[in-house]
């Protein structure tokens, strides 16, 4: 029985996700190899031959690997599986859009987003945007898994020894080509692995607004996050969103600034460690689940709170 | 060309589920059910393909149980021409569904099958993936812009840290993010017209597609609770707490 972990990356640096997605990995019973598939990658396969845990790592190179297109990497993933009981991603944009194509060639019923390995073949897993746990079990000789990484703890990224093995690529697709990509720069923590998340709310009126947050998040050096109404509103980009169809997060603390509490956001932040909500409307739901809840207006209250760490 | 849209009935969004005493399951007897709003999205995007002349046909399939009917004519009123059920009341899975819309798209030879990216209900994010699988064709998920052009699709993509666009060939798979588009409201006139459009009904076994759950259920529990919060009355009280009684800070 052994697991085979996809690496999350982009070709230069191995991300966080990969370390809580092998700490699932290790729960699942047997060895844990991670396959780096890529394009000029092989920085990433020696940062993930050091992680506590990993036996092996697998590196699959070449320039149509690079862009993570689901046709070509699902095959790359497909061409080594037999190898393996358990092909297990980390639940981010990357890992979703590949995962259940890989699922389906094999004929596995795939389990998304697991927050908990009870044994080798049973998981938990939130469902109802994270009003139930559903335990389930499969029966499928591979088992395909999206990890939800803000459920495990991140596997130490140094300590290991594996070996690196080359892996021959399979030929591109040719049905899909990657064209360009926006990326939204930030000097912050990343939203996904920040120790301390601060976000905004429909509340904060305009994009203008929301820079006042910019200095309690510089204060706290916390990653800066937003509703669904913030983000369709066009206060903040696309990915900064938290909730049940953005990104999942479960910092240290959270801070809620002018946002209500809609389920589709508590699914993404409720497992936070402690979280503060700052609303002026004191029935808001979001102080059903905040630690400490400060009724006030957050245009005042976020400069005193700056002015007070 | 041809387009396929799937769409799945499910609870309401705005229904806070609760999980029955026996733990096998959520109660869904007696609450609102809607289409998953995903589908609305991807339904939207198809009928506006169609007024721009790019599509000439729009397709609205279900698969569940009767009810699912209702679903379809929703649809239809935004403005699919016609409808298929696949009726059925076994429990289906992604993988299930991939394959009863697998049969459909074999039978129908849509060009572009539009689907949202999940269902809010099991949350699973598999079945546009999946389908793409099965068929062979090319697959971009979480779409927040498509535009179709000469045998391509150009198809702008949601992911971590910002957006990425790549170029499928047709016929292809492409699943809703929330911000492709807002969709439109149904109008009464659009909703009685909608009960005149065909809608076909057909069995998993008329499209020889075994439904069996691969995956057994075996609990479904409550989360673990929060224990109740408190208010303070000021940024001074908020700051000390934190500091000193959570030390988060």
């Amino acid at each position: 029985m052994t697991t085979l972990v996809i690496a999350e990356h982009d070709n230069k640096e191995l991300k966080g996700a990969t370390l809580n997605t092998v700490a699932a990995a290790s729960q699942m019973g047997g060895d844990v190899h991670v396959l780096v598939l890529g394009s000029g990658a092989s920085a990433v396969a020696d940062a993930a031959k050091g992680i506590a845990g990993v036996s092996k790592v697998l590196l699959a190179d070449a320039p149509h690997l690079g862009d993570q297109l689901a046709e070509n990497a699902a095959a790359q993933v497909v061409a080594i599986a037999k190898d393996y009981s358990h092909i297990v991603f980390p639940a981010t944009a990357s890992g979703k859009n590949v995962a259940p194509r890989v699922a389906a060639l094999l004929d596995s019923a795939q389990i998304s987003d697991i927050i908990a390995v009870d044994s080798p073949d049973t998981f938990q897993r939130p469902i109802y945007a994270g009003n139930a746990i559903a335990t389930v079990q499969s029966a499928d000789p591979v088992k395909v898994i999206t990890v939800r990484t803000t459920g495990f703890d991140a596997a130490a990224a140094t300590g290991g020894s594996a070996a690196v093995e080359n892996v021959e690529a399979v030929a591109d697709s040719g049905k899909s080509s990657f064209v360009g990509r926006e990326v939204a720069k930030s000097d912050r923590p990343e939203l996904a692995g920040a120790k301390i998340v601060v976000s905004g709310g429909r509340g904060m009126g305009s994009a203008e607004n929301f820079k006042i947050l910019d200095p309690l998040a510089d204060k706290l050096g916390a990653a800066l996050g937003a509703s669904r109404a913030a983000v369709d509103a066009g206060y903040a980009p696309n990915d900064w969103q938290v909730g049940q169809t953005g990104k999942i997060v479960a910092p240290q603390l959270y801070v809620a600034i002018g946002i209500s509490g809609a389920i589709q956001h508590l699914a993404g932040m409720k497992d936070s460690k402690v979280i503060v909500a700052i609303n002026k409307d004191e029935e808001a739901p979001i102080f059903g689940v905040a630690d400490y809840g400060l009724v006030g207006d957050l245009f005042t209250v976020v400069p005193d709170l700056v002015k007070a760490l | 060309m041809k387009v396929l849209v799937p769409v799945k009935r499910v609870v309401d969004y705005n229904v806070k589920v609760r999980v029955k005493s026996d733990q096998t399951g959520v109660d869904i007897a007696n609450v609102k059910m809607s289409m998953n709003p995903f589908d609305e999205i991807a339904v939207e995007e198809a009928v506006r393909l169609k007024e721009k002349g790019a599509a000439t046909e729009v397709i609205a399939v279900s698969a569940g149980v009767a009810q699912a009917q209702e679903t379809l004519r929703t649809a239809m009123a935004i403005g699919a021409d016609r409808a298929i059920l696949v009726e059925t009341n076994a429990e289906l899975q992604p993988l299930a569904v991939a394959k009863l819309l697998k049969a459909v798209v074999d039978k129908e030879s849509p060009e572009l099958v539009i689907l949202g990216k999940q269902a809010i209900d099991d949350d699973a994010n598999q079945t546009g993936q999946m389908l793409a699988a099965l068929l062979g064709w090319p697959q971009a998920t979480f779409a927040s812009k498509l535009e179709i052009a000469d045998g391509k699709a150009t198809v702008t993509r949601e992911v971590d840290g910002g957006l990425e666009t790549i170029a499928l060939t047709l016929p292809a798979i492409v699943t809703t993010d929330l911000r492709l588009n807002e969709p439109r409201y149904v109008t009464l006139p659009n909703i009685m017209k909608a009960k005149k459009k065909p809608l076909d009904n057909v069995k998993p076994e008329d499209l020889g597609v075994d439904v069996a759950p691969r995956l057994k259920t075996l609990k479904v529990a409550e989360p673990p609770g929060r224990k109740a919060g408190i208010k303070v009355p000021d940024v001074a009280a908020l700051v000390d707490k934190l500091k000193n009684e959570a030390k988060v800070i």
